[in-house]
């Protein structure tokens, strides 16, 4: 199961990847949060992928590992405000340049 | 002895002081005297904090476990004089650039909540600096990230637009990479808390070496992108250059110094094993950015962009003081960090002023300004000599003391390169000089009063001097941080230690 999740990673990671190196800044905003998710995934692992009984201390049998978990939460809620705040950015690049395409955003030099 | 709940206050003061800002964000004169106070007010708090550490010496920190959950279980918030001389530092650029912006800030950056995104970042800046936990680290990481994010891109001009999409991509994927290795980190070892991963690494028997050496570069890279050191510092010039002047003045003062700080700290605390490669790597780095920094802002002809070149090049002496991992470098590393952050800091706000005077801050379009303002320029040949070395103002104790730790273990090339760099340094504030302050007045004039744009740069200007004319005091400071952090034992001992 973990190979499956790890492969998961790679594969977003590689879309990821080839998104943020995309022309228009929507594209790099979706890679951006595809990284995120790949980032996620990696936290989910890091605690082994195993069945077992809730942590608490009066169950003597294996438990699983809450950290991972309560990690993931803050990630994501952190994830889930960055790219929100990337999105509006594209929304208002798009608004002052007429184009989202980052190789057309001159101006303000001097 | 201050009470040691009062810590928390760092953290939490600026957050509940955004929240009451962002609440009443058309109150003008509300926002402008609760700020001002606020940031007095927590500065006042720190310096007490830092004295009261200073009292104990070696033994001098604070360990704070929220809910009272035992480390390495809990979230705790560790004081020990390094991080507090960093809080110190941070809330008295506050202090000036808060003063500062109480002119320059225009009406419609404030009614869109400028003061409040400024204490956010505050609160995300002080509490990377006091946190004992990797996790932790990246939350205020990216707390510090999503105000500094907002704060570039209030007003919406083209060119800032554009750099902060820049900044937005770079930091982005760097906090990617931050969660990775810590999620590494964790299967590895079983815990982020700091003080925990130092004791667990100090007492495996090695056999995790080659996986924590991987992992600590993959940290480099991390920190070092959000540092700006070479071959990472690309993304650094521009959105520097583009905000307002009070903003630059915080950005390049703090910002990349948290980046530095978290080298500092996961360098001298947790990767330890293999100094070898690590800090050698960390070395060769530090010259490579002390060189290309320099030479970046030689080919400059804007005085905000020479600034933003200059930051580079300080940060390779940073990185010098820790790869040398002596007590003596670490304190240098400490005492170079002050007063470099204090002039920098100036710097920029007089680039404000010149901005506001002339309107315009490019070496060609200014010039002459030393008859239209003495005071400026007075305040302007300060902090700028203090920044290439020259004694007797605090820049030359802080190079001094640097290179002197590394003329002591034989390191002569890297002290080479740093007195060639102090060189350049000096030559590129004189064609700040020459270009703007020396020759025949060129440029408008604009009609404003520059007197009450002066009280922050004053303030870190006293400093500036007050440093160099009693070293002492700031070097007994900075002996006592680097042996707190030159033997972990101490930081270990006072987080996992005392679980009553």
């Amino acid at each position: 199961m973990e190979f499956v999740i790890i492969s998961v990673i790679g594969v977003l990671f590689g879309c990821g990847t080839y998104l943020i190196l995309q022309r228009h800044l929507l594209q790099v905003v979706v890679g951006l949060s595809l990284y995120s998710h790949a980032a996620n995934l990696a936290l989910l692992v890091s605690g082994g992928l195993k069945r077992g009984n809730p942590p608490l201390l009066t169950t003597d049998a294996p438990y699983v590992d809450p950290l991972p978990q309560a990690l993931i939460l803050t990630a994501i809620v952190i994830s889930f405000g960055m790219t929100a705040f990337a999105t509006v950015l594209a929304f208002r690049v798009r608004q002052v340049y007429g184009s989202d395409a980052v190789d057309e955003l001159a101006g303000g030099e001097e | 002895m201050m009470p040691p709940d009062l810590f928390v206050l760092f953290v939490i003061g600026p957050v509940v002081t955004a929240a009451l800002l962002a609440a009443f964000h058309k109150w003008d004169t509300f926002q402008r005297g609760v700020s001002l106070a606020v940031s007095l007010g927590l500065w006042g708090l720190s310096v007490v904090g830092l004295l009261s550490l200073l009292q104990e010496g070696q033994q001098g920190m604070v360990v704070l476990r929220m809910g009272n959950w035992a480390a390495p279980y809990g979230i705790i918030l560790v004081a020990d004089v390094l991080s507090m001389t960093m809080v110190v530092l941070t809330m008295t650029i506050a202090v000036a650039v808060v003063a500062f912006s109480l002119r320059t800030v225009e009406q419609a950056h404030q009614e869109h909540f400028y003061y409040p995104l400024f204490f956010i970042l505050i609160m995300g800046v002080n509490g990377a600096f006091l946190t004992g936990d990797l996790f932790n680290l990246f939350v205020f990481f990216e707390i510090l990230l999503i105000a500094s994010f907002a704060l570039l891109a209030l007003g919406s001009q083209p060119g800032q637009l554009r750099e902060t999409v820049k900044y937005v991509v770079i930091n982005l994927i760097a906090s990617t990479f931050f969660l990775i290795s810590l999620s590494v980190l964790y299967r590895t070892m079983g815990t982020l808390n700091m003080a925990d991963l130092a004791h667990k690494i100090q007492t495996t028997s090695g056999e995790l070496d080659s996986t924590l050496t991987i992992l600590s570069l993959v940290f480099l890279f991390v920190f070092g992108t959000k540092a700006a050191i070479f071959p990472l510092y690309f993304w650094l010039p521009g959105p520097y250059f583009q905000p307002s002047a009070g903003l630059s003045a915080f950005f390049g003062g703090i910002l990349t110094k948290v980046g530095v700080y978290a080298i500092f700290r996961t360098f001298t605390l947790i990767f330890r094993h293999n100094p070898a490669l690590t800090h050698e790597l960390l070395l060769i780095l530090a010259a490579l950015t002390m060189l290309l920094g320099v030479f970046g802002a030689l080919s400059q002809m804007d005085m905000k962009r020479i600034l933003s070149y200059h930051i580079i090049s300080q940060i390779g002496y940073l990185m010098l003081g820790i790869g040398l991992l002596t007590p003596q470098a670490l304190a240098g590393t400490l005492f170079y960090m002050v007063p470099y952050v204090l002039a920098k800091s100036a710097l920029f706000l007089i680039a404000g002023v010149v901005q506001a005077a002339t309107g315009s801050t490019h070496l060609k379009a200014v010039g002459g300004l030393q008859s239209h303002s003495i005071p400026l320029s007075a305040l302007f040949l300060l902090a700028a000599l203090s920044l290439a070395g020259i004694p007797p103002l605090a820049g030359f104790f802080s190079k001094f003391i640097v290179l002197q730790a590394g003329m002591e273990i034989g390191r002569y090339g890297y002290v080479g390169i740093g007195l060639l760099g102090g060189l350049l340094t000096l030559a590129s504030m004189l064609k700040i000089w020459n270009g703007v302050f020396w020759g025949e007045e060129t440029g408008d004039r604009r009609p404003v009063s520059l007197w009450p744009l002066f009280p922050g740069i004053i303030l870190l200007v006293f400093f500036i001097v007050g440093i160099g004319l009693f070293p002492g005091i700031l070097y007994s400071v900075a002996q006592t941080a680097a042996a707190q952090v030159a033997d972990p034992r101490v930081y270990i001992a006072a987080v996992l230690g005392m679980q009553d």
